[in-house]
């Protein structure tokens, strides 16, 4: 025991000076915005530019908002308009603050045996699939893409509660989880064209439609309430965000490519 | 389509580029499992002595209870020390959450009935064979417990690398408490989780295999280390 | 000299589950001298040690010390019929109940390895002590009850399975331990060893005393005819 000590006493010094950050705050975005690798490019920058050091908690939409309402981050950057305005109205972010927008993809087999390549809009193209009912994988998770998808049925006419599970497989789980399930089963999915673009186990699939503006996806940034949460850095939250909406950022926001296709739009009001 | 050989192509480029954020990661995931082992030793292996030195009503329960805990869900485990140590939580003001101490903790947690367990077991067994004797001795309880526990040692060295094992590999509670924070709590679990996540699965499985290496060696060295301590057989 | 003698049992009856292991027995153990107890397999003589040890609790009757049972106890040793080895070295096995009574581990080591010496195992020192042959491990268990020179050592059949020359080098350790001022209390089968160690004869059958007499008055006259059938080697009804 004593011997398990002497070797890991030197291991644990060497490790802990690894996180002593002075200028640090913490941002719970989406696993969306994460997957799409604009992150990376980002936060060099606003280390060099702010001295901040921004850690990043991805996980779904739902998630992010409860991580702000308990106060344990700084700020959120979501995609789900409805539940960041309840959020701001309960007290809980000071206010909403739009940064950018994508877009989401219809995804699905190359052999398309619902036809969704040749339709015109996401209307048609959800009647289409559920009509033929090719099996769909949809996230389940009360994530800000499984809303979209949920609103995008009921905008179509239909009652996605009533879809039976032989086909309509709610997995529950991330985008990228989701999209392994769908390339697994050979399934129709819709992702966001992020997420898409960078998913490397793409097997069969391939987008089938994308480019309805119903299918436009944006993100706003939320500093959380220091009324609600005395503790949190409200002060670095502020300049995040200036930063996020000035001019630069907007920029690299918008020459942000995979594959030479641009993911995200900036769209920020300036201040 | 990815293989299995990819993966241990990726993990041999990954530690022969000795990349400086995989470096980062074998050691963070290091420092919070091997500190996750001492706390939950120091705990686990009295407490494990304890019980089966000492006689009491809810004895039996205790053990059973213990047992039981061995099955403790990981995830469950997180989402109680994420509640826990929330900013909205009880022990929200020490602001542990997302911090490796919060992954420690929950590991902790997750690991601790597992070597209790087989600390008792290991323990009982001795302790009926050194009964007589220590009772003859005038032993204290304490002295007793001391004495088993350092005559169990290899037993005990073998409950604590269980539950080293246990702790190396979990990624439910670490993700949810530690929240996967690039430089900071991502470890090789939960930098597993995010590259399936990504479709990466060569680098998933790279990463997987440097996670098995380093099961490997750190059993060995521990094995080899405790041995050359104590000069010759035990 | 001694503290904690005479040791005077009073009508001492063991029962086990619904077996009565000793019946009504009472003894009376002088401060001085080599007791040998004797009875065939399963008389009660491993019992009868461990409850005059404080191993077990007798259902009637009282075992009693000229001391308080508390102050007597660290003055007892007690060498099992099976010896129990730690999973230690032979040094610190023997060291052990030196340490177990605080004393420090400088003076407890020499002490051991003087013990170690004595009893012949100075050549194993410092192997695990579960590596000895059977004749070294009785060798470790008398050193271990001798190291904190106590009053009175209880041993229980310590030459069983031992060669002749093992069994006397034993026989030699105890002798002096006895010179030294150690009371003995001991069971054997071995009716020579019996002979030559004892002072006094204490002989139990089914649980039951059969007589405690003083040595030559035991092998010279017997009384009882149990005891006379185990002295001739016949089955002992
Ligand atoms: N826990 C127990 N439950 C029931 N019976 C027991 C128990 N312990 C001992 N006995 C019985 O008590 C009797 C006396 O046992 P003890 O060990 O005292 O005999 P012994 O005279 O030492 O025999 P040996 O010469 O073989 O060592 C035996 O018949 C044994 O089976
Ligand atoms: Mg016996």
């Amino acid at each position: 025991m004593i011997s398990m000590v002497r070797f890991l006493l030197p291991l644990m010094l060497m490790a802990v000076p690894g996180w002593v950050y002075a200028a640090e705050m913490r941002v719970a975005v989406t696993t969306s915005f994460h997957n799409s690798g604009l992150s990376d490019v980002l936060l060099p920058q606003i280390k060099q530019d702010l001295d901040i050091d921004a850690r990043l908690i991805v996980v779904g939409t739902g998630q992010a908002l409860k991580l702000g309402r308990a106060g344990d981050v700084d700020a959120i950057l979501v995609h789900s308009k409805k539940a960041e305005e309840l959020f701001v109205e309960e007290g809980y972010g000071t206010h909403r603050r739009e940064i950018m927008y994508n877009d989401f993809v219809i995804i699905g087999p190359s052999s398309d045996s619902a036809k969704v390549a040749a339709v015109t809009s996401v209307n048609a193209a959800f009647s289409a699939i559920s009509a033929s009912k090719p099996i769909f994988v949809s996230r389940g998770d009360d994530s800000g893409t499984h809303r979209k998808e949920l609103a995008l049925w009921k905008l179509a006419g239909l009652d996605s509660n009533a879809f039976e599970p032989n086909w309509y497989r709610a997995v529950g789980s991330g985008m990228g989880a989701a999209l392994n399930t769908a390339s697994g089963m050979n399934a129709y999915i819709m992702s966001d064209r992020a997420s898409w673009l960078k998913f490397k186990n793409k097997g069969d699939l391939k987008l089938l439609f994308s480019g309805d503006p119903v299918l436009f996806n944006q993100y706003a940034y939320l500093p959380v309430n220091p009324a609600k949460h005395p503790h949190v850095h409200n002060e670095m939250a502020k300049a995040l965000e200036n930063w996020l909406v000035g001019k630069k950022a907007q920029t690299m926001i918008g020459a942000y490519k995979i594959s030479d296709e641009t993911l995200f739009i900036p769209n920020a009001t300036p201040n | 389509m990815i293989d299995v050989w990819e993966g241990i192509l990726q993990a041999f480029r990954l530690v022969y580029s000795l990349d400086r954020d995989l470096f980062e990661i074998v050691l963070l995931s290091l420092y919070v499992t091997l500190s996750a082992v001492i706390v939950a030793s120091l705990i686990g292996l009295p407490l494990g002595a304890w019980l089966a030195v000492n006689r009491f009503r809810f004895r039996r329960a205790t053990i059973a209870l213990l047992n039981a805990l061995m099955g403790l869900p990981p995830v469950v485990v997180g989402l109680i020390v994420y509640i826990l140590f929330s900013r909205s939580g009880p022990f929200g003001v020490f602001g542990l959450l997302f911090t490796p101490t919060a992954m420690i903790i929950a590991q902790v947690i997750i690991i601790t009935p597992l070597i209790a367990s087989i600390a008792h077991q290991a323990i009982r067994d001795l302790w009926a064979e050194y009964h007589d004797l220590l009772i003859s001795l005038t032993t204290s309880k304490k002295q007793r417990m001391k004495t088993l526990i350092w005559d169990a040692r290899r037993s005990l060295l073998t409950a604590s690398l269980a539950g080293f094992g246990r702790a190396i590999g979990e990624v439910g509670a670490i993700m949810i408490v530690g929240g996967n924070i690039d430089h900071v709590t991502r470890v090789l679990t939960t930098a597993i989780a995010l590259e399936t996540g990504k479709g990466d699965f060569a680098l998933a499985l790279g990463l997987g295999f440097i996670l098995i290496g380093l099961a490997i060696a750190v059993n060995m060295a521990i094995h080899v280390l405790s041995k050359t301590e104590r000069g010759g057989q035990w | 000299m001694t503290t904690i003698l005479p040791l005077v049992l009073e009508n001492v009856t063991v029962r086990k589950r619904d077996k009565t292991i000793l019946k009504d027995i009472s003894l009376n153990f002088a401060p001085v001298g080599f007791t040998i107890v004797m009875g065939p397999n399963g008389s009660g003589k491993t019992t009868l040690l461990r409850l005059m040890h404080g191993l077990e609790r007798p259902r009637g009757g009282s075992v009693k010390w000229s001391s308080s049972e508390r102050e007597a106890r660290p003055q007892q040793a007690f060498v099992f019929q099976t010896p129990v080895m730690m999973r230690r070295s032979v040094i610190d096995n023997i060291a052990y109940p030196q340490i177990a009574h605080g004393v420090s581990r400088a003076t407890s080591s020499s002490k051991a390895a003087d013990w170690a010496d004595n009893v012949g195992l100075a050549h194993v020192k410092s192997i695990e002590a579960t590596n000895l042959s059977g004749g070294e491990r009785q060798k470790l268990a008398i050193a271990r009850a001798l190291i904190n020179q106590p009053e009175l050592v209880f041993l229980d059949e310590p030459t069983t399975n031992l060669d002749g020359k093992s069994t006397r080098e034993i026989e030699g350790i105890l002798q002096k331990a006895f010179n030294g001022g150690t009371r003995i209390i001991m069971t054997t089968h071995d009716i020579g060893q019996a002979k030559r160690l004892a002072t006094d004869v204490v002989f139990i059958n089914r649980g039951e005393l059969c007589e405690h007499s003083p040595a030559e008055e035991f092998f010279g006259a017997t009384q009882s005819s149990a005891a006379r059938a185990y002295l001739n080697g016949d089955i002992v009804e």
